[in-house]
Parts: structure tokens; C-alpha cells; sequence
């Protein structure tokens, strides 16, 4: 797991999480990126703000907790922070495992718990002014799918 | 007792500064009471922001959770990274 402001190469990290691991049958992994609108206004640019140490901590525990459900070997994040651009990458998960359902299923449900529960912030630069992102009920929702 | 208090994202920006030591009278003993007793001290948005959200010694926590002297207690809106 990183927390950091430089870019990442997406083929770089996926060959690395599975090198030399012959039990590896699966490898999903997830891409979020930057658009350039958001709620009908142009995005010019955002900045990422995180809580070091509970960020670290948070994912940590999404990334264990992904390790008790599923039957999977390794799993990496990285999250970007600072200052970001549309078309840029922001977050990479990215899950190996024997077969594609269980690397499908705990990637989906790192994304869908780092969403609601790491402490990051969008701020952004729009055409109507800068803001905060809000939070979105459609992720609750999906975090939610997850419980129960 | 004394913890150190830290604000994020609009919250911080709102009241100004990113943190702050504070030391607590007594009775003031959880989450819940330590934002009452903040937003008392002038720090009113604390009272009226919406969906606030807490962690304490940096795991999330909710109202009726215990502070202790010593810990590190964070107040900020709902996350929106990914």
C-alpha cells in the first residue's frame, strides 16, 4: 500500500504484485481517474488531501479484511495525493488469486470500502469556483452491499 | 486531559486552522461531548456542519466513543477519495 504524489505505472505494478507466483490463475485490478466534469460543471483541476497515518491504517485494515473474505494472495493500493489534472491517475487496486471471481470480487470491494472508509479529500477546481467534493450515497450504497 | 484535535478538508478550511491542542474540563469524556464542548469555544461549525465525521487515535469512531488523555481526535466531512 502507497500513499504518494507521483504518477505510477499501471504494467509495471501489476507484473511486480505477481512475479514469480506460480499459484497466481487471476489478476483484477482498478484504475480511477480524473474526469473532467463533475455534476455538469467543467473540472480544471483538483487537489487530494489525506490523513497521514489513518489513511496507511485504513487501508491496512480494507486490505485485511479483503484477505479474511476472500481466498487471495496478494493485494496492492496506491492512492495519489496533491495536486492532479484530468486524464491523471489517481488510485490503483489491484488483487491476485487462483481464480478470476475471488480477484474480481475483492478488488471490487477494496475500491468500494476505500471509498467510504480512507480518509481522503477531492477539492475541486471547476468552472463555477473551487469546492469540496461531496460525498456520494451511491458509494454507501455500495460499501453497504458488502454487509449483512 | 489534554488531546490534540486535528480538522480536514472543508472543516479545516472553514475554522482556520488545521488543529489544535486543547485541555478538557472534566465531565468531558467522549466524542460526542468534545464536539459540544468545541463548538461552545468558538468553534460553532462543529455544531452546525452536516454528517461530520470522527476518528479517534485514527481509527473511526462515533459519538459515545471514550477520549482519553493523550489522544489524538479528528473531525472531518465524509471522505470522498478514489
Amino acid at each position: 500500500m502507497r500513499i504518494q504524489e507521483a504518477d505510477f505505472d499501471v504494467g509495471a505494478e501489476l507484473t511486480a504484485l505477481r512475479a514469480g507466483d506460480a499459484r497466481v490463475g487471476a489478476l483484477a485490478s482498478f484504475v480511477g481517474l480524473v474526469r473532467d466534469s463533475n455534476d455538469g460543471a467543467g473540472v480544471a483541476k483538483m487537489t487530494l488531501e489525506h490523513y497521514p497515518g489513518m489513511t496507511e491504517k485504513a487501508l491496512d485494515a480494507i486490505v485485511a479484511e479483503a484477505k479474511g473474505r476472500w481466498n487471495i494472495y496478494a493485494a496492492l493500493v496506491i492512492h495519489r495525493v496533491g495536486p492532479l489534472r484530468p486524464c491523471d491517475q489517481i488510485v490503483l487496486v489491484a488483487v491476485t488469486s487462483a481464480h478470476r471471481g475471488e480477484a474480481f470480487a475483492a478488488c471490487e470491494f477494496i475500491m468500494d470500502y476505500l471509498k467510504t472508509r480512507a480518509p481522503f479529500w477531492k477539492r475541486e477546481v471547476r468552472s463555477d469556483g473551487a469546492r469540496w467534493v461531496d460525498a456520494r450515497e451511491t458509494d454507501d450504497a455500495a460499501a453497504a452491499r458488502w454487509e449483512g | 486531559m489534554s488531546v490534540r484535535i486535528l480538522y480536514f478538508a472543508s472543516l479545516r478550511e472553514a475554522l482556520g486552522v488545521p488543529g489544535e491542542t486543547v485541555d478538557l474540563p472534566p465531565g468531558v469524556v467522549t466524542v460526542g461531548g468534545l464536539r459540544d464542548w468545541l463548538a461552545g469555544q468558538g468553534r460553532a461549525r462543529l455544531a452546525s456542519a452536516r454528517n461530520l465525521r470522527c476518528a479517534v487515535n485514527q481509527d473511526m469512531a462515533g459519538s459515545d466513543t471514550a477520549v482519553r488523555d493523550g489522544d489524538e481526535v479528528a473531525f472531518f466531512p465524509p471522505v470522498t477519495g478514489g
